[in-house]
């Protein structure tokens, strides 16, 4: 599920819960108590975990389908790389605190707005990468493939795109990881994710909060960084064998 | 239509190259000029000449690789126009010299490229990458799974050699295959190919700017000059022991006499009958002329006594091979 933009939720939270009746830590605002954390994962963090990741897989995949898009058609017609990248890289440098708020009159302070913000920060990665990975085939394989008999498409889907999945899965690595750390930034606008319980602790100063957060955040880049290393691993063993040469 | 079939079940297929030039858009020069050969099943012709010869752009048109601007190329009769362009290659076998294996694909993914193309079934396959791998030298029980990566150069082109004939086809071109491969392994694959070309008797188009391997490898030679014009089209015999002219001459070498000797073994030719009594150095019948003469030369020897296993052939000597070298050449391969 995701978390729709709610103006007034940022104000509606207790900005530091159970304050009086908790643990010594609680009281004193501590650095981070382990007690608050556990018995309010599930109700404060476990739900903007959940919103955090949806934020993220929605806004890579969807970046992850324009750039890719965008690059087999850059492949076949080269005129259009220098159009794109120019575009996207456009998009990469504008400040994400200022596109959040460049769309908000355009889109409303919703989930669509974050969405836009966070797709356009992962095109130029994945772009880049994925054209890269397509032009660094050896042109001798592909000479070979064509002398063989295999038709332009045949030649993309069983020689070229799979010799560029390494450098697509590279650049999915670092889309996701900057998709994630600018998924928190998104809550500015009420789009949900680990930013809220960080913007709260931020505004009431409850160091638990501010710090749990943060630290999921972290966990969670690299917990996707990992999985997506063991699947390039795992789809590439041709690329596993080469390294055993290498380093024999 | 000269359809021959062969010992490995497949077949070969005669090319005739009529009156092709190919000039490209950009360039006024042509880079062949109205070439006409005649390659008949089953043979080795090679193609060389210095660079800007035209001879890969020649030989790149047989699979439309490169279009054809004027004249026609032949396979059986048929032309190469006329025919589906992913067919036409699916039916030859192609082979380069960087090899361009797929490094994502184990060894057997890349040699049933062309098989899987044609949906062959599986057991098939298999059964023809092993019958492959163990006809080009390699491990068939253990390397159909390994990776192009972890193979010698040497290795690479075997496979290579292997997956262009996977499918069968009845011809295949081969653009300078063991020119990256250095000189001790490339003597060794073009002997395996020349003992497997013996088996499987393809019509093999071979480019090579090495007048050795040509004259090695060829059934017949094609020399071609620069601007792409043919200069010579003959047995290897023939145009060492009668270049066409100037150019010829000049590109087979001034060896080319020796070159010449290396082509024939002391078996082939007529020696001196063997004098009664004994005495005299003696050599295998299977050593080339030009080792033979060699060893003469280096040992001031005059007589050699050429023998089969134990059996004298007969008497060579410096006058033999002589008397030899003075004649033309031949006109079909030795």
């Amino acid at each position: 599920m995701i978390a729709l933009a709610d103006p007034g939720r940022l104000a509606q939270e207790p900005v530091i819960p159970e304050f009086g009746q908790g643990s010594d830590c609680v009281r004193e605002n501590r650095q981070f108590c382990w007690d608050w954390f556990q018995s309010r994962f599930d109700d404060v963090f476990w739900p903007r975990i959940v919103e955090h990741v949806e934020l993220t897989l929605i806004a890579v995949g969807i970046g992850f389908a324009i750039a890719f898009a965008a690059a087999l058609f850059a492949h076949r017609y080269g005129w259009f790389d220098t159009p794109f990248t120019v575009f996207s890289g456009f998009l990469y440098t504008v400040p994400s605190l200022a596109l959040f708020q460049l769309l908000v009159p355009i889109t409303g302070l919703t989930w669509t707005s974050a969405e836009i913000a966070l797709v356009s920060y992962t095109l130029l990665i994945l772009f880049r990468n994925t054209l890269t990975g397509l032009r660094g085939v050896p042109e001798d394989v592909k000479e070979a493939a064509r002398g063989m008999g295999l038709t332009t498409r045949q030649i993309l889907t069983r020689v070229e795109l799979p010799l560029a999945f390494p450098a697509i899965m590279a650049g999915l690595r670092i889309a996701t990881v900057t998709t994630i750390s600018l998924t928190t930034v998104a809550a500015f606008i009420g789009a949900g994710g680990l930013g809220q319980p960080i913007f709260n602790a931020l505004q009431g100063g409850f160091k638990t909060q501010f710090v749990a957060s943060g630290v999921l955040a972290v966990l969670l880049a690299l917990i996707a960084d990992a999985l997506l290393v063991i699947v390039q691993r795992v789809a590439t063993p041709w690329a596993r064998a080469r390294a055993r040469v290498r380093a024999a | 239509m000269t359809r021959r079939r062969n010992g490995e079940g497949g077949s070969a297929a005669e090319i005739v190259f009529r009156n092709v030039t190919k000039r490209y858009a950009e360039r006024t020069e042509a880079a062949v000029r109205d070439l006409s050969l005649e390659i008949p099943a089953g043979e080795i012709c090679v193609l060389i000449g210095p660079s800007g010869s035209g001879k890969t752009t020649a030989m790149k048109m047989v699979n439309r690789l490169i279009s054809i601007t004027e004249g026609d190329i032949t396979i059986d009769g048929q032309s190469v126009k006329d025919l589906d362009v992913t067919e036409l290659r699916r039916g030859i076998g192609y082979v380069i010299q960087q090899i361009g294996l797929f490094p994502h694909m184990s060894v057997e993914d890349n040699i049933a490229t062309v098989p899987r193309l044609r949906g062959w079934d599986k057991g098939r396959i298999r059964e023809r990458v092993r019958e492959l791998l163990e006809l080009v030298g390699l491990d068939p029980d253990e390397d159909p799974g390994r990776y192009p990566s972890e193979f010698s150069g040497g290795q690479r082109q075997r496979v290579g050699v292997a997956r262009a004939m996977a499918a069968d086809p009845p011809i295949m071109l081969m653009d300078e295959p063991f020119g990256a491969i250095d000189p001790i392994t490339r003597e060794r694959l073009q002997n395996d190919f020349l003992r497997l070309h013996a088996l499987i008797r393809k019509t093999v188009i071979f480019v090579t700017h090495d007048i050795d391997e040509a004259i090695k490898m060829g059934d017949r030679i094609a020399i071609l000059r620069p601007g792409g014009v043919l200069a010579q089209y003959d047995t290897p015999d023939t145009i060492l022991a009668s270049p066409a002219d100037e150019f010829v001459a000049d590109f087979v070498g001034a060896d080319r006499g020796l070159k010449r000797l290396s082509l024939r073994r002391l078996r082939d030719i007529e020696l001196d009958p063997v004098p009664p009594g004994n005495g005299v150095t003696r050599i295998d019948a299977d050593t080339t002329l030009r080792d033979a003469l060699s060893l003469m030369l280096a040992g001031q020897i005059e007589r050699l006594l050429v023998m089969d296993e134990q059996r004298p052939l007969g008497i060579c000597t410096v006058d033999v091979i002589g008397r030899l070298l003075a004649t033309r050449g031949t006109d079909a391969p030795a």
